[in-house]
């Protein structure tokens, strides 16, 4: 294990201190140690989606799925809106006897109408609320960063946190036995 | 048997739990299947009523049967956790249809009560006559022999490789039990449509649609996933289940479910936009006499009781990951399940130009006695097998789904 956090000088603006692990299960274990230990300000990278870390950090955010339920209501109740308008008020016209608004046949365009808003919405509210595209990301100054989409698992608590010391931070983080930790500028 | 084996033994509680599930099913079944028969004599009914209300419980819980066949087969190919910690469920619903088969022989022999087709009027009718390569009382025999021994033979020949596997821990019977179910999908769902054909749809036999077989085997499916749900939530409370579950397992169980709520929605949508959109006489008939003279509430009940109020009750996460609030919705889609069925069959015997709704108590002891002939069979068969297949090459895994590393 190499520590090179200390190589470095303290007087640059620190993003935060990155542990490194080699398996999934450390990383939930870290991240589990990281917010019973009271950090509220750290992040897990992943190369690919692991649900136990929801629980391990303790995410609760459900703003995205909020954000899509009342989209995808105003899209039902557009959908059916658009149809019913078009076919009694703009252009009413007489099909086979049945009524201007037709029930059944509206509910295709108004289905199609909940999924594409309610899509539509969740996409551009997750991409704004995690404040993407971002170009520039501190976590890439960490060279071996590259291997979070490889096969290497990340923890990183950032300076922000009220607990961040820099030397408490790199003792605890220790203390989860990582295989290395770094300093990640800002 | 090895260690491994003894520590998912049945806990001896579980067994007798088991074994009194059984015979309280047993008892209802027999008292209702009893005031069914005997509805034949008493007043309010007669052969025909007694006829349309066993049709009613017969194919509500034939299918339960049938669609644990399915099921079973369907986990074999796709396999995940869901399937595993379920296949032996699956294996004793499917079992069932060894004795479930046998409800066939009283439509077939006062098959002139219940099919008009089959009676000398329908016979001498010019749309029958022209429908008489298919509608002839000898090859419906045929068929239905057909379709009895397809389940029964493929029920035994999966149940007794999967035992084998249990006991010898091979893998090459597990590659086996994919390889039958593939074929054995395919022809399910080949003969299960022209089942529900011969004894569902020919009720109305002007009358035809092309996805009415599915739409039968989902609501079968769906169904059986919602009694399976709901004992697995009794075999949980036990070993080898009590350690074995997450709330993971019943999220996937959940999923499945809502999936099914959906799917049924679905196809019963699309046959009703496609008969509207065509308003052809021999295809609207059956939405009149189920829309008009009352039948309209219980069109009304089934929108909203069989689709949109289990939609919102599943769609949200912990709701599904509850196994107290996922028993409830599940209890509760198998009754609505049996209005489902209800609707199917009784609005075809009144007339189109003047439907009334008809609810005969027959209706409501026929399932509940079917219902407790097919629990007793199945809580019979579920201890004869360890509850868990200890074959499975990926029984760790399924057992560790849902828990940290």
């Amino acid at each position: 294990m190499s520590v090179h956090a200390s190589d470095q000088t303290l007087s640059t603006p620190l993003h935060g201190l990155m542990a490194e692990f080699e398996t999934p299960g450390q990383l939930v274990a870290a991240a589990r140690k990281t917010r019973l230990a009271g950090f509220t300000k750290f992040d897990a990278y992943t190369p690919y989606p692991i649900h136990e870390l929801d629980e391990a950090m303790d995410l609760h955010d459900n703003r995205v799925s909020q954000c899509t339920l009342v989209g995808g209501l105003l899209g039902c109740i557009g959908g059916f809106s658009l149809a019913s308008w078009v076919s009694s008020v703009a252009w009413p016209l007489n099909i086979g006897g049945r009524p201007l608004i037709s029930i059944p046949m509206f509910i295709p365009v108004t289905f199609e109408c909940t999924i594409l808003i309610g899509g539509l919405t969740a996409a551009f509210s997750m991409l704004i609320m995690n404040g993407l595209p971002a170009p520039y990301h501190s976590v890439f100054n960490v060279d071996r960063f590259v291997n979070a989409s490889r096969n290497k698992f990340f923890l990183c608590i950032e300076s922000e946190d009220q607990k961040f010391d820099r030397s408490a931070t790199e003792a605890f983080l220790l203390s989860l036995n990582p295989e290395e930790i770094a300093e990640v500028a800002q | 048997m090895t260690t491994t084996d003894q520590s998912y033994a049945t806990a001896p509680q579980l067994a007798e739990t088991l074994k009194r599930n059984s015979t309280i099913a047993a008892f209802i079944g027999l008292v209702f299947l009893g005031l069914t028969v005997s509805g034949i004599f008493l007043p309010g009914g007669s052969l025909e009523q007694f006829l349309r209300s066993y049709l009613i419980g017969f194919w509500l819980w034939f299918g339960v049967g049938a669609a644990s066949l399915l099921i079973l087969m369907t986990q074999f190919l796709t396999g995940g956790a869901w399937g595993i910690i379920i296949r032996r469920q699956c294996e004793a619903g499917a079992k069932t249809l060894y004795v479930m088969c046998f409800g066939f022989v009283p439509l077939l022999v006062w098959s002139k009560h219940l099919y008009w087709w089959t009676t000398p009027a329908g016979t001498a009718d010019k749309v029958i006559q022209a429908k008489a390569l298919y509608l002839n009382y000898p090859f419906l025999v045929g068929r239905t022999l057909i379709y009895s021994a397809f389940l029964m033979g493929l029920t035994w020949l999966l149940t007794s490789l999967s035992k084998k596997e249990d006991e010898t821990k091979s893998t090459a019977i597990s590659a086996l039990l994919e390889k039958y179910s593939a074929p054995g999908v395919l022809i399910f769902f080949i003969l299960m449509t022209f089942c529900s054909v011969d004894f569902m749809m020919t009720l109305e036999p002007y009358w035809y649609s092309t996805i009415y077989g599915f739409m039968m085997i989902i609501g079968w499916v769906l169904t059986a996933l919602a009694i399976i749900i709901a004992n697995t939530t009794i075999l949980q409370q036990e070993e080898p289940l009590r350690h074995g579950l997450t709330s993971r397992h019943y999220h996937d169980l959940g999923k499945l479910l809502f999936a099914m709520v959906m799917m049924w929605a679905y196809l019963n949508f699309s046959q009703l936009i496609i008969t509207w959109s065509g308003n052809l006489p021999t295809e609207i008939v059956w939405y009149i006499k189920r829309w008009n003279g009352g039948w309209g509430w219980v069109a009304m009940i089934l929108l909203f009781g069989h689709f949109i109020l289990p939609f919102l009750l599943l769609i949200s996460q912990p709701a599904k990951r509850n196994p107290a609030f996922i028993r409830a919705v599940a209890i509760y889609l198998v009754v609505v399940h049996a209005v489902d069925v209800f609707s199917l069959v009784e609005p075809n015997f009144t007339s189109w130009q003047a439907p009334k709704f008809a609810l005969s108590w027959l209706d409501i002891t026929a399932p509940l006695g079917f219902g407790g002939l097919w629990m007793a069979l199945f809580y019979r068969n579920l201890p004869v097998m360890p509850l868990l297949p200890l074959g499975a090459p990926d029984l760790q895994k399924a057992l560790n789904h849902g828990r940290s590393h």
